[in-house]
């Protein structure tokens, strides 16, 4: 049966509407020669989109440092790769899904998952851990509730029944977000050195051959609508969310792994934002070969698809193979064997076209190169956040009790706890998790059939970015650093999910450059190369940007994982050591926004020389084993950390802390830790720190039931449990705001 | 003491299983696919949980329908322990090798956490080795955890002693606060009639090693290697 499409007329109209500005559609044609077809125009459309080219952003990614000695593999491929010993690697990367999810919570949040997930084993790792950085507009908006309802149940959804725990994350809630939510997804895998997959296809004549599930109509021009501000229509791009199945991608994982384990593949990618137009454009750009793909043989869920829909389709759970010759019948049994669909579609070819054919008839014939190397570059024009001034002296004096402003801000919406979201995530699928974040400042899941174990952090402190986006940017990068360093991993590597608005805007723009480049000298001053990373601007609802959000997801490494150290206090008679230097700088903090209903002044500094220097501090502890907790002192200072740690063991401390003032008790100096050292040993750690170099000092005994010494008056820990519990479950019940 | 791990399509806790059955016998255990219709002689069967079939149509219904199962089936007849763990004891319900159903939880959201359950009787293979009454802390994770049973079931499996684990509280209760999942008479686990099947809601196999920061649940594998040998 030959069946063919009559497509549109391709105008700069029709361009616009693809999202293709004029001066870029002249482009296009100058490079096409010609008026492109309807599906070229299609092409060029998702391949020059900010999702998949990085127009804004890629002169700016360049500033961070991509090398050291543990990276296998650095940013470029489907994620990043690092050695982890013994012939191991650990590959990993975080991607946003922001758009869909703010469109359809619940479907937009499980096809991240869904895709960062591809990612990771489409390199040859098998999926160990996931983790999720959430940020959500102000609790009385009316579409949180909503949001953060769909969005959890969407992550549960897809993470719980493919079978890989979701170990750690973070939730919070600012008015910035109301009209675009972030949802931020990380997955870590594990593969063999010498069995890792790349995507740089190679092989002239060599089978492309497509996996997984059928071609449907959903999805289609994802990868544009991610690409532009949102507005009061946006409602009516629903149907370019895409619809996950989680059972598929078992399978698909499964079957992708069965098949790696053999000699058959060439090079694999899977099919992402704009589906099979860039796993294929980008397989053969790699590779600087041409591919002619038969669109009548991708399996399709609907009859009557136009190669436009085909190439545009954002269908999950699909993977795009490179096979070696003569491995069809081996990669077909397998597939087969996990009942999924299996088609060679093509082939690779030595002209440097990228050709698409349909029952005989061409729709697309380009040169491959320029789709996939000469998509615009902007050089967008940049405007400094100006510096805020700082807080006058009088902020540090204590407002009210002590006890008093803690219980405020242990129930605050950001520091509430997210017990009523991890419990709806399987985080012991596995067997291999150690500790969830919440119970150790880093997640830690060992690596299976080894002692090690990873150690897995998402970190950014979004309204300090606001206030200075160079310092936010270094920030972020210190505290994964540190929250890794705490459980006792040596941080090797990061990816980075950069969400920003409208890079269009100077100040947007400048935001964006500002936080890249105070991220690099972080990751260079502490050997914490970026491997991987995404982009995701345009967050503006209405003209109104998110906050500046990198966020950083960190890995670290210890080679025995049951060493790791949590942040719960274990002991009476234990002491408690604050570690690094306290000025009290109370600018930006939480103790501020949530007690005082301020949001001004700078952000902490960062002394990437003392972070790093107390990081190496505190892991020499963890291998002498001198340290029963561990946790570093971050939103809410000192006083949030040590609520913390007691509400996490279930016992209180006596505090010895003078008369001090709401700076020492709140303040969110950088590069601290709060340090549990068992009674005998506690003179010794502090005179190794002395001999080091690294300020410490004894601030309180572990013991007791409540919270002892604070200025004003003891809190017992029951009732900061309560207040710490109480506001997620009440809000999402409708009984709190 | 030999085993089989039975995998379907959306399995995700058969590994994890594999490697405690492993750790306790010394010997891997058999990997049996759904679509298989032989078992090597085995003294175990575990039928693993997971999302078997993507829990399409109703959890564990279109699993009990594989081939694997007529093996499985036999083989119980024939004495062999079969355990079903979250969605294996949905599968062996589903089966009609035990009695009732695993219904949506009351709170109509997934949980995962670990939960109080009393050891309620120490007379099978699967519970010899911990002590009647004894508390132990083992976690779940399902979104369909509640048992349901119509009234002469719910009779004869207390009357018989076939309830195996029970959902307490922090006093020690089976009560409201105990039960994560609204299940009837907070029942975690049951047995048949043979006692040789049994289906539990809780992973003993995320409570095993000292990783985990609770071993509770080695002593059910214990249970299974001592009661062979």
């Amino acid at each position: 049966m030959s069946k063919t499409w009559k497509e549109p007329e391709v105008t700069e109209a029709l361009a616009a509407e693809h999202g293709i500005k004029a001066d870029e559609y002249q482009r296009l044609l100058e490079i096409v020669g010609r008026t492109p077809t309807f599906t070229e125009l299609g092409i060029y459309s998702v391949m020059w989109s900010e999702h998949c080219s990085y127009k804004s952003s890629k002169v700016w990614l360049r500033k961070f440092p991509t090398t050291g000695p543990h990276v296998i593999c650095g940013p470029g491929e489907n994620a990043g790769v690092i050695d982890i010993g013994d012939g191991l690697a650990a590959i990993f990367k975080m991607e946003s899904h922001n758009h869909p999810s703010y469109i359809e919570p619940f479907q937009g949040a499980a096809t991240g998952v869904g895709g960062i997930l591809r990612d990771v084993f489409t390199m040859g790792a098998r999926p160990i851990a996931n983790l999720n950085a959430l940020r959500f507009g102000e609790p009385s908006h009316p579409k949180t509730k909503q949001l953060i309802a769909g969005v959890v149940s969407g992550i549960g959804h897809y993470g719980n029944c493919v079978g890989v725990p979701t170990v750690g994350g973070e939730t919070n809630f600012h008015k910035a977000y109301n009209g675009n939510c972030l949802v931020n997804a990380m997955t870590v895998g594990i593969a063999a050195q010498d069995k890792i997959f790349y995507s740089k296809a190679a092989g002239v004549g060599n089978p492309v051959v497509y996996v997984g599930s059928k071609t449907g109509r959903d999805g289609i021009h994802g990868a544009t609508m991610s690409s532009a501000e949102f507005n009061e229509d946006s409602e009516s791009k629903r149907p370019t969310v895409q619809v996950g199945d989680p059972f598929t991608e078992k399978l698909l994982i499964e079957a992708c792994l069965e098949l790696m384990a053999t000699d058959a593949i060439q090079s694999i990618q899977d099919m992402g934002a704009a589906g099979l137009t860039s796993s294929s454009v980008e397989m053969a750009g790699k590779g600087g070969l041409g591919i002619e793909l038969n669109l009548e043989k991708v399996p399709q869920r609907e009859p009557g698809m136009t190669p436009y829909e085909i190439m545009l389709s954002e269908s999950q759970e699909r993977m795009l193979i490179i096979l070696k010759p003569g491995s069809e019948d081996l990669a077909r049994s397998i597939m087969e064997k996990w009942e999924l669909d299996f088609a060679v579609i093509g082939h690779l070819t030595d002209t440097g076209r990228f050709v698409l054919k349909m029952h005989g008839e061409t729709y697309c014939d380009l040169a491959l190169a320029p789709l996939f190397d000469a998509a615009p570059l902007y050089h967008r024009p940049t405007e400094p956040t100006p510096a805020k001034p700082d807080l006058e002296d009088g902020v540090r004096v204590l407002k009210g009790s002590a006890a008093d402003a803690l219980k405020t801000l242990v129930a605050c919406p950001d520091l509430a706890s997210k017990r009523w979201i991890w419990e709806q995530y399987d985080s012991q699928v596995g067997a291999s998790t150690k500790f969830l974040s919440g119970q150790a400042d880093a997640a830690v899941v060992r690596v299976h059939g080894t002692k090690k174990g990873l150690a897995l952090t998402s970190d950014v402190t979004p309204r300090y970015c606001y206030a200075d986006p160079y310092r936010g940017g270094m920030q972020a990068v210190a505290e994964s650093y540190r929250n890794i360093s705490a459980v006792g991993a040596t941080p090797l590597a990061i990816t980075d999910n950069m969400n920003f608005g409208n890079p269009e805007k100077p100040r947007i723009m400048g935001q964006f450059a500002q936080c890249v480049e105070g991220m690099a000298e972080a990751c260079r001053a502490l050997d914490y190369p970026v491997v991987s990373g995404n982009v995701s601007l345009y967050n503006e609802t209405n003209g109104e940007a998110i906050l500046p959000t990198p966020t950083v997801g960190g890995v670290g490494l210890m080679a025995d994982g049951m060493a790791a150290v949590g942040l719960a206090l274990r002991t009476a008679g234990d002491v408690l050591v604050l570690l690094g230097e306290t000025r009290g700088h109370l600018g930006q903090s939480l103790y501020l926004r949530e007690v005082l209903g301020r949001e001004d002044g700078p952000p902490p500094p960062v002394d990437l020389a003392a972070e790093r220097k107390h990081g190496e501090f505190v892991r020499a502890l963890v291998a002498d084993g001198l340290l029963t907790a561990s946790h570093d002192l971050s939103d809410g200072g000192l006083l949030v950390a040590v609520a913390e740690m007691a509400m996490a063991g279930g016992i209180g401390a006596a505090l010895e802390l003078g008369d001090a003032d709401a700076g020492f008790l709140f303040g969110e100096d950088q590069g601290r830790y709060l340090l549990a050292v068992p009674a005998a040993q506690a003179d010794a750690v502090l005179s190794r720190a002395t001999a080091a170099g690294v300020p410490a000092r004894k601030i309180g005994t572990v013991g007791g039931d409540a919270l002892n010494g604070l200025p004003g008056g003891a809190i017992s820990i029951a009732s900061l449990k309560q207040a710490n519990e109480a506001w997620l479950p009440q809000f999402m019940a409708g009984t709190a705001h | 003491m030999k085993s089989a791990v039975i995998v379907f399509p959306g399995s995700n806790c058969d590994r994890d299983v594999a490697a405690a059955l492993e750790q306790v016998s010394g010997s891997k255990p058999h990997m049996a696919f759904h679509k298989d219709t032989e078992l090597p002689e085995v003294d175990v069967i575990a039928v693993p949980g997971g999302f078997s079939y993507g829990d399409y149509l109703r959890c564990g219904a279109m699993a009990a329908h594989s081939p694997i199962m007529a093996v499985v089936r036999e083989r119980a007849a024939k004495g062999v322990r079969v355990m079903g763990i979250c969605n294996g004891f949905q599968i062996l319900t589903e089966a009609g090798l035990l009695p009732g159903a695993l219904i949506r939880n009351k709170t109509l959201k997934y949980i995962c956490k670990t939960v109080d359950l009393k050891v309620e009787t120490t007379d099978s293979p699967f519970t010899a080795h911990y002590q009647a009454g004894q508390t132990i802390r083992i976690p779940v994770g399902h979104g369909e955890g509640n048992y349901v049973a119509d009234g002469e079931t719910l009779k004869r499996l207390e009357g018989e002693g076939r309830v195996a684990f029970r959902y307490v509280g922090a006093a020690g209760a089976a009560d409201a606060e105990g039960n994560p999942n609204g299940a009837m008479n907070n029942i975690a686990g049951i047995l048949n009639e043979k006692r040789n099947v049994l289906g539990m809601m809780p992973h003993p196999e995320r409570a095993f090693e000292p990783l985990h920061g609770n071993t509770d649940g080695r002593a059910f594998f214990d249970s299974l290697l001592e009661s062979l040998s």
